[in-house]
């Protein structure tokens, strides 16, 4: 075995749920409300974070309807690094029986980084209909595009180099306890 | 003629001797000192290590000639069977056309003096054409200039019980014997779009290939050696492959029947797993069997109920084998391969010593045919047929480097005991070092 | 996973990560735009020795659903001395350019033998060679028990296996490449198999085999399996060979309204839900299996064709993904 990577943490679980409740307001602003609006979360992490942010939505507006406005959006068949970086089983994708067309979705995914995940989602959603806005929302956004894309709401911006990994470690994804939970960067 | 003194070779794989060979016959054994005769070349070959034998008598090959040139000539058969230490071999009947009439092994049997790397005696087909209807003209081909005494419909059973009892007869008053090729052709669905294609057993059950029961070799041989017992003949039984033959021969022989029997050097070692790859190069007839089979065969081969090694030297072009395995070809090349294979399986095992190699691979298969200067003994006076054998070799089998035109050996790629380092046909060096040097009919021009 | 050409040698996570894809292709099939833009520019040839428009056209669907260019090779009549051999077929085809090669072929081990050689670089899917393998109809069959046990169980499928389930299959074992097939997934997958056909319709040495065998196929169904999988029977061409005759057959094992009354009452596992009944088609009705029973609530094998296509897209997606060409990384 080699030695242990080093690791680092730049959020904890504390500042993941300030961020998210951050993000949740800004979406409200944003929209000037939640009409129409649906959270659409990226697999794996950006599912539970759609979800977490869909409560707090409904926290701020109570009109706004987690279950009918909650969804998940898998990109594997999608994505243009197939060849390179090896098959991966697709997760499930669950939109509102009600569709996205003339909707605003909202993207959620933990981490930004080359843009190309964002480009494969924009493809995917395209194939579900045609919404009237697409948003994109991220805990983390550690530069390096590749892609124009941007996100509209970022928890932290985290400057990394390429060698570097960011790793967002989830209750619901990594089985950790709540309080455990943090954006680590692995070097 | 050049003289030649073997220095030290270990005769039978005993005692070292000096052997001198001189106008075709083993002049004299012992210690010898090199006396040139006048006008007379004199070779000395040191032999110290390697093991003199009696030239290996091969009783069951395939040269394609005539009729499949493309896969095998008697020319380049012969300096396969040269390479591979046999000083003679019997060509199966199974040409184009068939060798069922005098003119046919005439033919092959000239051949065979004109390419002079070992001698070859044609065996006559037993049915006209090999179709399993009426016999050919054994009588024409026992008296031709060929003087054939074996007779086999080999590749194909001669099926039918009155036809074989027939045959049995007939060739008794021609001093000949048959040699079966033991399949049923009912039970291996033969001319069906079943026709079997392996082993039929567990490896078959999951690879989805039409089984070949050991039953379709042993009932066949059953009915022979009751044939054979009930009309005075004698029967040869072609490449035994399973177990329950090995029992019924043993059966055969203890009740006085004339049986003897012959096991191919393939079905010594490979069982019927290989056929997990499809490839072709394992499809063979009678099928690789099971462990079981081959460890049956091996001890029969040591105790005497098999009697002799044949090869079963089946070349093939490379497209009959490049193919789908139901349309492949059956057989393997053999005749290079055969000393390494039985030295790894009988000789390294423990099971027989080189005294009794020589029996199964020279004096057994002369006795059967009825030569009278092919497997003699190694002592003065006698025909100078003899092999010179490096039992400590170490060769990886690699087919491109082969005499015979077949490139389908099951062996490639395996690392095999023992080399063949000269071969003398009649007091003649036909090879050398492993190498071919000049056949008997090119003489001393080289 | 280079090429798909057995069951025998599929593990146990390969075959849980083609089901749990095939699992999201299904709901492809079920959206407006049935493409995903996956094997853009690749080519997919399928190489048909045998006739089986069945078999074509769900692998051709899998294969543009996925956006893959598909070429279509059909090769009748597959004696070398007919026509062009194997090897120079493949060769011409990698010339052309196939990213995978979809072979059906009447030689029992042609796909694997196409896999060893150094013919083509493609992969190689077996769509059913001879008498030996037919891994896609062996794991859309797997698709569709494990989705009618999870929703019967209300639970989701994904990741499960199909442990619990008792698999009967019925019919031609000995000449039947979805048997063999089925016998091998299955048992990976957990469950227990069952046969029952006349003993002149088993291999010999099925003893070997991780199955219970019944002559009768009353005494199987009284072993409550929880799917009953039919296998079509050339009843015309083997009467009096393999058995006296067609009507004896169905008699003893065809699954008959009589039979189909016991079938009804088999329930999936301890659910009330029925238990299922399968069959890979062409059917036989009247022979193998009755027109009610092929009919009834229970029979998915309409289920099992549309599960075929999405099998087959989870299967190409999985090898051609992983696929590298001429070592061109796009990072």
């Amino acid at each position: 075995m080699t030695h242990s990577p080093e690791t680092a943490t730049v959020m904890t679980a504390a500042d993941i749920d300030r961020a998210l409740t951050r993000i949740a307001h800004e979406i409200v602003e944003a929209q000037r409300g939640t009409d129409k609006l649906i959270l659409c979360g990226i697999p794996r992490r950006g599912v539970p974070l759609a979800q977490r942010l869909g409560a707090k939505l409904a926290n701020i507006d109570a009109s706004f309807d987690p279950a009918t406005s909650l969804g998940s959006l898998d990109v594997t068949m999608y994505r243009d690094d197939l060849r390179t970086s090896g098959a991966r089983t697709p997760e499930p994708t669950q939109l509102p029986t009600t569709g996205i067309d003339g909707s605003t979705v909202v993207l959620v995914d933990d981490v930004l980084y080359s843009g190309r995940t964002i480009r494969a989602a924009l493809d995917a959603l395209s194939d579900y209909g045609r919404p009237q806005a697409v948003r994109l929302a991220v805990l983390v956004d550690r530069g390096h595009r590749e892609l124009p894309i941007r996100a509209d709401h970022v928890g932290k911006n985290i400057p990394t180099s390429r060698n570097e990994r960011v790793g967002v470690r989830l209750a619901d994804i990594d089985g950790l306890a709540a309080d455990a939970e943090q954006v680590v960067i692995i070097r | 003629m050049t003289d030649y003194l073997i220095r030290g070779a270990n005769i039978l794989g005993d005692a070292p001797a000096d052997v001198l060979l001189r106008d075709g016959r083993i002049h004299s054994m012992g210690s010898e000192t090199a006396q040139s005769r006048d006008g007379v070349p004199l070779a000395t070959i040191d032999a110290s290590g390697l093991i003199a034998l009696p030239g290996m008598v091969d009783l069951h090959v395939h040269l394609r000639e005539p009729g499949r040139e493309d896969a095998e000539t008697v020319e380049t058969g012969s300096r396969a069977a040269a390479k591979g230490g046999f000083t003679a071999v019997h060509a199966m009947a199974n040409s184009s056309p068939v060798a069922d009439t005098a003119g046919v092994v005439e033919q092959v049997h000239r051949l065979g003096l004109e390419s002079g790397w070992t001698e070859v005696y044609p065996v006559g087909a037993v049915t006209k054409g090999l179709g399993g209807k009426v016999l050919a003209e054994l009588g024409a081909m026992a008296e031709s200039s060929a003087r054939v005494r074996m007779f086999s419909d080999d590749g194909h059973c001669v099926n039918n019980a009155q036809l074989m009892r027939r045959a049995m007869e007939y060739v008794k008053t021609i001093d000949g014997f048959v040699a079966q090729h033991a399949q049923d052709a009912d039970l291996t669905g033969w001319d069906t779009e079943y026709a079997a294609q392996m082993n039929e057993g567990k490896v078959s059950a999951t690879l989805g290939l039409p089984g070949w029961p050991a039953v379709a070799e042993e009932a066949i041989i059953a009915r022979d050696v009751l044939l054979a017992d009930y009309v005075g003949s004698r029967v040869h039984i072609c490449h035994v492959s399973t177990k329950g033959s090995v029992e019924i021969i043993r059966w055969a022989k203890q009740r006085g029947i004339q049986v003897t029997a012959e096991v191919t050097p393939h079905h010594l070692m490979l069982t019927d797993d290989l056929v997990k790859s499809y490839n072709p190069v394992y499809k063979v007839n009678p099928p690789l069997r099971t462990e079981a089979d081959t460890q049956a065969l091996r001890e029969a081969l040591a105790e005497g109920i098999i009697d002799v090694i044949g090869t079963d030297h089946a070349p093939h072009p490379d497209q009959a084998k490049e193919c789908e395995w139901n349309q492949a070809a059956m057989g393997m090349t053999g005749l290079e391969t055969a000393l390494p294979v039985v030295q790894h399986a009988m000789i390294e095992t423990g099971l027989i010593t080189w005294q009794r190699f020589a029996e199964i691979t020279s004096v057994r298969p002369s006795e059967i045919y009825g030569h009278d200067h092919q497997g003699r003994p190694l002592a003065e006076g006698e025909p100078a047929n003899i092999i010179l054998v490096d039992p400590a070799a170490k060769t990886t089998v690699r087919p491109e480097g082969h005499a015979t035109k077949g490139r389908n050996s099951p062996f490639r790629g395996i690392e095999l005991p023992g080399q063949v380092r000269h071969t003398f046909l009649g007091g003649h060096q036909v090879v050398l070092d492993g190498e071919l040097t000049t056949s008997r009919t090119m003489g001393n021009t080289a | 996973m280079k090429h798909l050409l057995d069951t025998q040698g599929l593990g146990y996570d390969d075959a849980l990560a083609i089901l749990d894809t095939a699992e999201e292709m299904t709901a492809v099939s079920s959206r407006e735009v049935k493409k995903l833009p996956t094997l853009r520019g690749r080519t997919v040839v399928n190489l048909f020795y045998e006739d089986s428009t069945r078999t074509r056209i769900s692998f051709e669907a899998a294969a543009k659903r996925l956006s893959a260019d598909v070429m279509n090779f059909s090769a009748k009549g597959s004696s070398v001395s007919k026509g062009e051999s194997l090897k120079d077929t493949v060769q011409t085809l990698d010339a052309m350019g196939a990213d995978a090669i979809v072979i059906r072929h009447s030689a029992s081990g042609a796909a694997a033998q196409l896999a060893a050689s150094d013919w083509s670089e493609a992969a190689v899917v077996n769509a059913g060679d001879g008498t030996h393998e037919h891994p896609t109809q062996a794991l859309l069959d797997a698709l569709t028990l494990r989705r009618g046990w999870s929703s019967a169980h209300s639970s989701s499928p994904r990741g499960t296996d199909l442990s619990g389930m008792k698999v009967l299959i019925v019919g031609d074992i000995v000449h039947s490449r979805v048997a063999r097939s089925n016998v091998w997934l299955l048992r990976t997958l957990g469950a227990e198999v069952h046969l029952a056909a006349p003993a002149t319709l088993l291999p010999y040495g099925v003893e070997s085999w991780p199955v219970t065998v019944h002559y009768s196929l009353d005494e199987a169904l009284s072993a409550a399996p929880d799917a009953v999988m039919m296998l079509r029977v050339q009843a015309e061409r083997m009467g009096g060979v393999f058995f006296p005759t067609a009507a004896e057959y169905t008699r003893r094992w065809g699954l008959t309204d009589e039979r189909l009354v016991v079938v009804e009452r088999l329930q999936l596992g301890d659910t009330e839900a029925p238990a299922l009944i399968l069959h890979p088609g062409p059917m036989n009705r009247g022979v193998e299996i009755s027109s009610a029973a092929a009919d009834s609530p229970q029979a998915k094998i309409l289920d099992q064709v549309a599960h075929g296509v999405a099998v087959r897209m989870a299967v190409l997606h999985l090898l051609l993904s992983q696929r590298q060409h001429d070592g061109n990384h796009d990072e």
